[in-house]
C-alpha cells in the first residue's frame, strides 16, 4: 500500500514537473492600441501564424504569450510591462518592442531581469548593445539605408542625390547610413531635408517641391510606416517628379505592403531596398504568404513587420526546443548566436557577436502586374550585417 | 525656378492644405462660440464622416459625391443623437466637465471603430477624373488640390450666405454675440444649438472626406490633428465664419512656405506665430469681445 | 490693529466651519496609510505604484493652478518636461546627479519656465490661455528635439546615472522599493507645502480670484502677481514630478513634454474632482487603474471601458469623482440627521 502511494506520488509528481517543463512562458510587449496599434497587429499576427503553422515544431512544449499593451512610445508604460512581466508574470522569455524608445528605456530592466529578450521591429542601430540579452530578429536602419547608398551608385548610376527623412532617429539613422555609403561611392547628397515628425502625416508638397527643384539623380526617402508612406508616393507622382526624371529611392518601408496596393499607379517606378516584401520568389515566402492569406483574408497581406514576428518566433521556438523546455538566458543566448533559419525573407542568421540579424538585402523595383502593384526583385545583396556596428560609427562604437 | 510658378505653387498647396482645415474647424468654432461648449470630440465626427464615405465608396460602390453627401447626412444624424442625449445635459456646466465628456466620447469613438474595423487606416481612392495634375497656364498642379480650394470656396460662400442672409444665420449670430439678449428676444437657443451641432459635425464629416488624401483616415485621426484644428479656431476667433476662413488660409499657406524654406524648424513655426498672434490679439484675427 | 468683530459672530455654525477647514480630518490619513499597504501587501505592484505616484504629485501641481487660480492649462507638461531633462541632462553629462539636489535644480528650472510664460501667458483667459499654454509647450518640445545632441531626441536620454540615495539606497530597476519610497516621501512633502498654502491667505485669495475676477480686483488684491506667483509655484512642483520621473526611470524621452502626458493629467484632474486637493489622487487612482489592469485584460479594446467611465462621470456634471462622492455624503447625512447639513462644496 505505501509503495503504491509512493509510486503514484512520483509518477504525479514527475508529471507535474514534465508538464511544467512543458510550459514556456513568453511576455510580449506591443503597443496594442494607440498610434502604434496597426503594427502592433502586424507583429502579433507574425507570431501567432509561425506557432499555428509550425505546430508540430513546437512540440512537445507550450507556449504560452502573455500580452501587454504599451500604449505609446515614451518608455514608461514599456518599463512597466516589463517589469511586471518579470517579476509578476514569471515569464520565460520576452519579445515585442515596436518602437526604438520603448526598447532602449526597457534594457536596464532586461539586464537586472536576466531573461532573453528579443526584439521584433525597434530599428535603432545601437539597441542591441544596450543590454547582452537583447536579440534582434527585425532590422537595424542601417541594414537598408547603408546597401541603398551602395546600389544608388553602382547599379541605379546617380550622382547626386536629395535625402528626405522625417525627423526622429530612424530618419536620422536611415540619413546617415545612406549618405555614408552613397559618397563612399563617389556620390554627392545635394541636400537633407527634414520632413516632420513622426506623430502626424505633414503635406509633403512644399519638401518635394523643395527637392524638385534641386533636380538630383535619386530622391531617397525615409517615413515611418503606414500612413506616411502612402501620402509620400501621391505627392511624388502628384508633383510630376518622375517626368522630371528624379527617381524615388528609400528602404522598404516607403512601399509597405499593406498601403501598396492602395497606391495604385502612382507607386510604379519607385525603387527600394529592404530586406522583406510579400512579393519575393523563394518557396517559404510563398508558403508564409498563403498562410497569411488564409488565416487574416485574402485581402490581407503580411509586411515586413509581420516577418520580424515571425522569426522572433521562429527564434524561441529553436531555443525552447534546443533547452528543451528550460529556458536559462545565458544557454539561450549561446543557442541563438550563429543561429541560422530559412525565413520567408530568405536565409537569416543572428550575429555571434553583436546578435543583431544577418540577412539578404533586396534591390526592388515597384510594377503592374496582372492589375495589381507588384515589387520586382531587381538585385540582391547577401547577408548583409549592420553596417553601423561593423564600422562601429558613432553611438554602436562599443563602450 | 521662374518666380511667378514658384509663388503660385506655394499659394496653391498652402490654400489647398487651408481649405481642408477650414471645412473641418468651422463646425468647431461654431460650436464653441455659440454654445460656449469644448467640443474636443469634434475630430472625431471628423473621423466618423471620413469612414463612413469611405466604406460608401470602398464597399457600397457608391460615386465619391454621393458618398460625401451620405457621410455628411450619417454623421449630423449621430451627432443630433449625441447632443440631445449626451452634449445637451452639460450645457450649463463647468468647462472641465465638458472636456472630461467630450475625450470621453473621443475614447469610445476610437476604441469603437477600433475593434470594428482594426487599427489600419483606410484607404481613400479618388475617382480617376480627380488624380494626377491638372494644366493651369502658368503652372501645372495637383487636380485634386483645386477641386479641394475650389470646394473649399464654395462651401465658404455658401456658409456666408447662409449667415449674412437667412433668418437663422441671423439668428445665430446674435446668439454668438449676446446669447443671454438673444433668448430674451424670443429665439429658441436649444434649437439653435442642436441645428449648428448637427451642421458643424457633418461639416467636420466632409472635412474628413474630402481631407482624407492629405490627412489619411485611421482610429487616431480625432487626436493628432485636434490641435491643428484649435489653432485654427483660436487664430480665427470663436464663432466666426469668416475668421476661420482667413485663418486655416493663413495658417495653411504660412505651414507651406515655412516647410519649403525652413525644414529644419518643423512645425516649431506654426506654434512660435500661432503665440504671437494671440498674444497680439487674444480673441483671434476676426473674434469678438474676449470673453 | 483690526477692530474686534461684533459678539457672536465667531460662534455661528458658518464661521466655525470656515475656521476649521484647515484642520486635518482623520481620513485624511487614508492615502498615504493606502499608500503604505500598497508597499507592504504588493511589493510586485512598485513598478506601477511609483508612476501613480508621481502622477499624483503631477496632478496636484496642477490642480494647484486649475483648481484654486481657475487657470485652465494643456501645456503643464512642459515643466514636468523641464524637471525631467534638468535632471537627465546634468547626470548624463556627469555634472550632478544626486538625487535630492537635482529635484531642487529641476524645481529651479521648471520655476524659471513658469515664472517666464507666467510673466507672458497670463494677460489673457480662456481658449486663448489654452491655446498659448499648449502651444509654449509644444514649442518646448520642438527645441527639445532639435537639441537632440543633449536630448536624445525622440529615443531619450538612457540609463541616466542617478548616485544611490543618502550613499546607500541604489535604485533598483527590476525591483523599484526604494524609488517607491523615496518618490512617497516627496509626495508627502510636496502635499503638506501646497496643502499649507492652499488654506492660507494666499491660497484664499486665489480662490476669490478663481470665483470672481472683478471683485478681487476692486478689493484692491495684486490678483497678476498672485497669478504668476501661484504658477510659478505649480511649475516648480510639476518640475519635481519630472525630476524624479527621470530618477525612479533612469530615462528621459520627448513624452516628458508631449500634449499626450499634459492632456492625460488634465483629465485625470477632472475625473477625480479638481480645487479639492484629493481629486489628484482619486482621479489618477481610477484612471491610472482602469487603464493599466483593464489593458492586461483586454489589450486592444480598454479604452472603450475608460471612455465610457469618464462619460458616465462626466454626466452627473458635479467635478468629478470627489464631487459625485460629496453630493452622495451630503445626502445620506441629510436623510440620516434630518437637519440642513453645510451645503455640499464649501470647502
Amino acid at each position: 500500500m505505501f509503495k503504491r502511494i509512493i509510486a503514484i506520488t512520483t509518477v504525479l509528481a514527475a508529471t507535474t514537473t514534465w508538464a511544467q517543463a512543458q510550459e514556456v512562458k513568453v511576455g510580449v510587449n506591443l503597443p496594442y492600441t494607440g498610434i502604434g496599434a496597426e503594427f502592433a497587429q502586424l507583429v502579433d499576427r507574425g507570431m501567432e501564424l509561425y506557432l499555428k503553422v509550425n505546430a508540430d515544431k513546437v512540440q512537445p512544449y507550450k507556449i504560452t504569450l502573455v500580452k501587454r499593451d504599451v500604449k505609446d512610445p515614451s518608455g514608461a508604460n514599456a518599463k512597466i510591462a516589463v517589469q511586471e512581466l518579470l517579476t509578476q508574470d514569471n515569464v520565460d522569455i520576452l519579445a515585442g518592442w515596436i518602437y526604438s524608445p520603448n526598447a532602449i528605456a526597457s534594457a536596464p530592466i532586461v539586464t537586472a531581469g536576466k531573461k532573453l529578450a528579443v526584439i521584433m521591429n525597434a530599428g535603432t542601430a545601437h539597441i542591441t548593445t544596450m543590454s547582452p540579452y537583447y536579440v534582434r530578429t527585425s532590422f537595424s536602419m542601417w541594414h537598408a539605408g547603408y546597401a541603398m547608398g551602395d546600389a544608388a551608385a553602382k547599379t541605379l548610376n546617380a550622382k547626386t542625390a536629395v535625402v528626405g527623412y522625417t525627423d526622429f532617429p530612424p530618419g536620422k539613422d536611415s540619413l546617415a547610413a545612406f549618405k555614408r555609403s552613397f559618397e563612399a561611392n563617389g556620390g554627392k547628397v545635394v541636400d537633407e531635408i527634414p520632413m516632420g515628425g513622426a506623430g502626424a502625416v505633414p503635406d509633403f508638397t512644399p519638401f518635394f517641391q523643395r527637392a524638385k527643384d534641386k533636380k538630383p539623380d535619386v530622391f531617397f526617402v525615409f517615413v515611418p510606416a503606414g500612413d506616411h508612406a502612402a501620402a509620400v508616393v501621391k505627392t511624388f507622382a502628384a508633383l510630376g517628379m518622375r517626368e522630371a526624371g528624379i527617381k524615388l529611392i528609400g528602404p522598404g518601408d516607403i512601399t509597405q505592403d499593406t498601403k501598396l496596393q492602395a497606391m495604385g499607379g502612382a507607386a510604379v517606378g519607385l525603387i527600394t531596398m529592404h530586406h522583406y516584401h510579400a512579393d519575393l520568389d523563394n518557396p517559404e515566402n510563398k508558403r508564409f504568404v498563403e498562410a497569411w492569406k488564409k488565416e487574416y483574408g485574402a485581402t490581407s497581406t503580411p509586411d515586413f513587420m509581420a516577418v520580424g514576428g515571425y522569426d522572433g518566433m521562429a527564434a524561441i521556438v529553436h531555443v525552447v526546443q534546443t533547452l528543451k523546455g528550460k529556458v536559462e538566458a545565458d544557454k539561450a543566448l549561446e543557442a541563438l548566436k550563429g543561429w541560422k533559419f530559412n525565413s520567408p525573407r530568405g536565409p537569416i542568421m543572428i550575429d555571434p557577436v553583436t546578435r543583431d540579424i544577418v540577412m539578404n538585402e533586396y534591390l526592388s523595383e515597384v510594377t503592374m502586374k496582372d492589375g495589381r502593384v507588384f515589387q520586382k526583385t531587381i538585385g540582391q545583396i547577401d547577408a548583409v550585417k549592420d553596417a553601423c556596428k561593423e564600422q562601429k560609427i558613432g553611438p554602436c562604437a562599443p563602450k | 525656378m521662374i518666380f511667378g510658378v514658384d509663388v503660385a505653387s506655394m499659394l496653391l498647396g498652402g490654400v489647398a492644405a487651408g481649405m481642408v482645415l477650414f471645412i473641418v474647424s468651422v463646425g468647431l468654432s461654431l460650436t464653441m462660440g455659440l454654445m460656449g461648449f469644448v467640443n474636443l470630440a469634434h475630430g472625431g465626427f471628423a473621423m466618423l464622416g471620413g469612414y463612413v464615405i469611405v466604406q460608401a465608396m470602398n464597399h457600397w460602390g457608391m460615386g465619391f459625391a454621393v458618398a460625401l453627401v451620405l457621410g455628411f447626412v450619417i454623421t449630423a444624424a449621430v451627432s443630433v443623437v449625441l447632443e440631445r442625449l449626451l452634449y445637451s445635459r452639460l450645457y450649463r456646466a463647468a468647462e472641465l466637465d465638458q472636456v472630461l465628456l467630450t475625450v470621453g466620447l473621443v475614447f469610445v469613438m476610437i476604441a469603437s471603430v477600433t475593434l470594428l474595423l482594426g487599427p489600419e487606416n483606410q484607404p481613400l481612392r479618388l475617382p480617376l477624373a480627380l488624380q494626377g495634375q491638372i494644366d493651369l497656364g502658368i503652372v501645372k498642379y495637383r487636380t485634386y488640390s483645386i477641386v479641394l480650394i475650389a470646394t473649399g470656396l464654395l462651401l465658404a460662400a455658401g456658409l456666408w450666405l447662409a449667415f449674412e442672409r437667412t433668418q437663422i444665420g441671423a439668428q445665430i449670430r446674435a446668439a454668438v454675440d449676446n446669447r443671454r439678449m438673444a433668448e430674451s428676444l424670443g429665439i429658441n437657443i436649444a434649437r439653435l444649438f442642436t441645428i449648428t451641432f448637427a451642421a458643424g459635425s457633418g461639416l467636420a464629416a466632409l472635412g474628413g472626406g474630402l481631407g482624407a488624401e492629405f490627412l489619411g483616415l485611421d482610429p487616431q485621426y480625432p487626436l493628432k490633428y485636434l490641435v491643428y484644428f484649435l489653432i485654427v479656431v483660436a487664430v480665427g476667433g470663436l464663432g466666426r465664419v469668416t475668421g476661420v476662413f482667413y485663418a486655416a488660409l493663413l495658417i495653411g499657406v504660412l505651414d507651406f512656405v515655412l516647410k519649403k524654406y525652413l525644414p529644419q524648424g518643423g512645425t516649431a513655426f506654426i506654434y512660435g506665430f500661432t503665440i504671437l498672434l494671440l498674444l497680439w490679439r487674444p480673441q483671434g484675427l476676426f473674434g469678438g469681445q474676449a470673453r | 490693529m483690526t477692530p474686534a468683530p461684533p459678539s457672536g459672530v465667531l460662534n455661528r455654525p458658518a464661521a466655525l466651519v470656515l475656521a476649521g477647514r484647515h484642520r486635518i480630518r482623520l481620513w485624511e490619513t487614508v492615502p498615504w496609510t493606502l499608500a503604505i499597504a500598497l508597499y507592504v501587501a504588493f511589493p510586485k505592484y512598485l513598478a506601477f505604484g511609483t508612476e501613480l505616484l508621481i502622477t499624483i504629485l503631477f496632478a496636484l501641481s496642477l490642480d494647484l493652478v486649475l483648481g484654486y487660480a481657475g487657470i485652465v492649462t494643456l501645456g503643464h507638461a512642459a515643466f514636468f518636461g523641464a524637471g525631467a531633462y534638468t535632471v537627465g541632462i546634468l547626470a548624463k553629462q556627469g555634472l550632478w546627479s544626486e538625487p535630492i539636489t537635482g529635484l531642487l535644480l529641476a524645481a529651479a528650472m521648471a520655476a524659471a519656465v513658469g515664472l517666464g510664460s507666467g510673466l507672458v501667458l497670463l494677460r489673457t483667459r480662456g481658449l486663448t490661455l489654452l491655446m498659448l499654454t499648449l502651444c509654449t509647450m509644444a514649442l518646448l518640445e520642438e527645441a527639445a528635439n532639435l537639441a537632440h545632441v543633449y536630448t536624445g531626441g525622440f529615443d531619450g536620454l538612457d540609463s541616466v546615472p542617478i548616485t544611490p540615495l543618502f550613499g546607500r539606497f541604489e535604485f533598483n530597476p527590476l525591483y523599484p522599493t526604494t524609488q517607491y519610497l523615496y518618490v512617497l516621501a516627496v509626495l508627502f512633502a510636496c502635499f503638506a507645502f501646497v496643502r499649507t498654502l492652499v488654506y492660507s491667505p494666499f491660497g484664499q485669495s486665489l480662490t476669490g480670484i478663481r470665483e470672481n475676477l472683478l471683485r478681487m480686483r476692486a478689493v484692491g488684491a495684486p490678483v497678476r502677481t498672485r497669478l504668476v506667483l501661484c504658477y510659478t509655484l505649480s511649475a516648480a512642483i510639476a518640475g519635481i514630478a519630472g525630476g524624479i520621473w527621470a530618477q525612479a526611470n533612469a530615462y528621459v524621452n520627448l513624452g516628458t513634454l508631449g500634449l499626450d502626458r499634459a492632456a492625460t493629467v488634465l483629465i485625470i484632474l477632472a475625473l477625480g474632482g479638481h480645487g479639492r486637493l484629493y481629486g489628484a489622487f482619486i482621479g489618477a487612482a481610477a484612471y491610472m487603474s482602469l487603464s493599466h489592469f483593464l489593458s492586461k485584460v483586454y489589450p486592444t479594446g480598454w479604452q472603450l471601458g475608460l471612455g465610457l467611465l469618464l462619460v458616465v462621470i462626466a454626466l452627473f456634471a458635479n467635478n468629478g469623482i470627489l464631487g459625485v462622492v460629496e453630493t452622495l455624503a451630503h445626502t445620506l447625512r441629510r436623510r440620516r440627521t434630518g437637519t440642513p447639513a453645510s451645503p455640499p462644496g464649501l470647502r
